[in-house]
């Protein structure tokens, strides 16, 4: 059985591109030698704006087990407001990462042995010139950071790949500032 | 060049590689991204076809039969109860000999509605005259498309590709895309025994008396019950024709797999799982949960369903102690429909398997690995206590 397998959920809202997000990150997690990749959406009957979450599992094998994941290594949050909604540290493993788009301090958020990393996600993809809402890319950074798992060249080019003619280096941009700017908070 | 993305993009890609020249397709759910993206194919005119948007599957079906019976290739895809609004029309596709491919992907049927994902929609159509294969994961998808028009237009049966609804039509997993030439080195184009044409005209499937009579040759033409005669013995044929056609795919890729039934773990299994589609993978964890507790058992995935490729199945499975069927359909008031055909296949083997029969995941009701792991390991270490009736993983009364 393959135990070797990292696993990622991402909350988002219906529309707000989660689904892109990770099919960026295991693009470049494949390429960085990743073999084994699965990105599974959970369906239901959400509509735009509702909360949904998608299923990244990275390994150096084959998946085999395509279910969603129920004990995560880390969260990653598009919309800082979901974690009233959701209770997104659900299975989280402890010491498990959350990366949230937030304005707030990490150490606002109070989730028990957990390590918790914010950018203000929002604030900087309006900076780097895409249209107010899109965090997609810019999350990409923020989770580069704090998880150190994919080299960031290896995600840029895999951001630029995906929004080949709509604003590639705008998407890229926000990446790469997020990166710069996340804050990751202590145990 | 291996690409990661989602099983319909998979089959799209298939669908674009066989070079089809005509598509007909009616959307729905979780078929609908698969049909886009042929439309994208060839709006973009990177595929060289007709799209035909139709307002029903049954007109769907319709225009592939006209289509494949003028000579095109044709393709069509469809789930649940698009699948059932074509009943009468895959009849006639089979019984008119049409080498017609359709993505099914699979979903369970309303009453009451669901998207999500069983296998009843497919499996309530395996007597319609259509080749069934099943995938477990994108590079099947792929790779079962190509062979299946190959297949399809040797034995000129249509083909099912079946594979499951969201689990694989929405998740995205690398897969290797084959290049147009070696596709084109595995599969020759499609050329009709008969296609129709105003300079040679024919009547096609008219209605035939109960006994044989001369057609307007004066030579004696085959009635009814020889007609369906024919379908079922090219229908069995069609088991070897896969085999051979696997090799030919090997040649030109290099990768293959046993055309019947996929093994994992099975040398020495004494207990068999098995089951259709993309279970058998998501089983290959739980056959390694209970090695490591020292059970002896393994897991199949079955490829083929119709034909039923029993000398395959019963080979497979009647040393065993026990088997055990996990599916994701019902013959209401019965059993499983693979556990019946499992249990008929080993009727004629010396040694007879305990056969199990869970049914399980209807209406896409999540399948937990550790449910899979419970049922198993009990089906293996205290078979006696497990009747011959379907048993209930996950039901909620």
């Amino acid at each position: 059985m393959n135990k070797d397998i990292i696993k990622i959920r991402w909350h988002g809202r219906g529309g707000q591109g989660a689904i892109t997000a990770a099919k960026i990150v295991a693009n470049a997690a494949f390429v960085s030698g990743y073999s084994g990749v699965v990105m599974a959406p959970t369906f239901g009957t959400e509509r735009r704006g509702a909360p949904v979450l998608t299923s990244l599992k990275i390994s150096k094998q084959k998946i085999y087990d395509l279910s969603p994941i129920t004990e995560p290594d880390m969260v990653v949050v598009l919309d800082h407001l979901i974690v009233e909604e959701v209770d997104v540290a659900s299975g989280l493993k402890p010491g498990g990462l959350i990366v949230i788009n937030s304005s707030q301090h990490p150490d606002d958020f109070k989730f028990e042995g957990m390590k918790v990393a914010t950018a203000d996600v929002t604030h900087i993809a309006s900076e780097s010139g895409l249209p107010p809402g899109i965090v997609n890319t810019g999350i990409i950074g923020a989770f580069a950071k704090a998880s150190g798992l994919i080299d960031m060249d290896i995600l840029i080019r895999a951001i630029e790949d995906e929004f080949k003619g709509k604003h590639p280096q705008k998407n890229s941009g926000a990446a790469r500032i997020t990166f710069e700017n996340t804050i990751v908070g202590g145990k | 060049m291996h690409i990661i993305e989602s099983g319909n993009v998979a089959a799209a890609n298939g669908v674009k590689l066989a070079k089809v020249q005509v598509v007909a397709a009616y959307p729905i759910t979780p078929q609908t991204p698969l049909t886009e993206k042929l439309s994208e194919f060839v709006d973009a005119g990177e595929m060289d076809a007709q799209y035909i948007p139709v307002e029903s599957e049954h007109s769907a079906l319709a225009v592939c039969i006209a289509a494949s019976s003028a000579g095109s290739r044709t393709f069509t895809a469809t789930s649940a109860n698009g699948l059932l609004y074509m009943n009468e029309q895959l009849h006639w596709a089979a019984g008119a000999r049409l080498p017609i491919v359709m993505c099914v992907v699979n979903r369970g049927i309303g009453a009451p509605w669901t998207v999500w994902n069983d296998h009843q929609d497919a499996i309530s159509q395996r007597d319609t005259g259509w080749i069934q294969v099943y995938c477990s994961d994108h590079q099947q998808i792929i790779d079962t498309v190509l062979k299946a028009f190959y297949l399809a237009e040797t034995v000129n049966v249509p083909v099912m590709v079946c594979y499951d609804g969201y689990i694989l039509s929405h998740t995205y997993m690398p897969f290797d895309i084959p290049t147009q030439a070696d596709v084109d080195k595995f599969l020759p184009p499609f050329k009709p025994a008969y296609a129709l044409n105003p300079g040679q005209p024919a009547n096609l499937n008219t209605v035939t008396l109960p006994d044989i009579r001369p057609d307007v040759r004066g030579n004696m033409a085959p009635g009814y019950m020889e007609i369906r005669h024919n379908l079922h013995t090219d229908m069995r044929n069609a088991i070897d024709v896969m085999a051979d056609i696997n090799k030919k795919f090997e040649n030109v890729f290099g990768r293959n797999g046993n055309p019947y039934i996929e093994e994992y773990k099975c040398d020495d299994a004494e207990f068999v799982a098995i089951c259709l589609g993309s279970l058998s993978y998501h089983l290959r964890d739980v056959v390694d949960i209970l090695r490591e507790e020292g059970i002896s058992v393994g897991v199949m995935g079955l490829r083929l369903y119709r034909p039923f490729p029993d000398q395959a199945v019963r080979d497979a499975l009647s040393a065993r102690k026990g088997v055990i069927v996990f599916e994701k359909a019902l013959s209401y008031g019965n059993q499983g429909a693979l556990y019946a055909d499992i249990k008929s296949a080993l009727y004629a083997a010396e040694n007879q398997p305990t056969v199990h029969n869970y049914i399980l995941g209807l209406g896409g009701r999540e399948i937990k690995t550790d449910q899979l792991v419970e049922c198993l390991r009990n089906s293996c270490t205290q078979p006696e206590t497990i009747d011959d009736t379907p048993q209930w993983i996950g039901l909620k009364l």
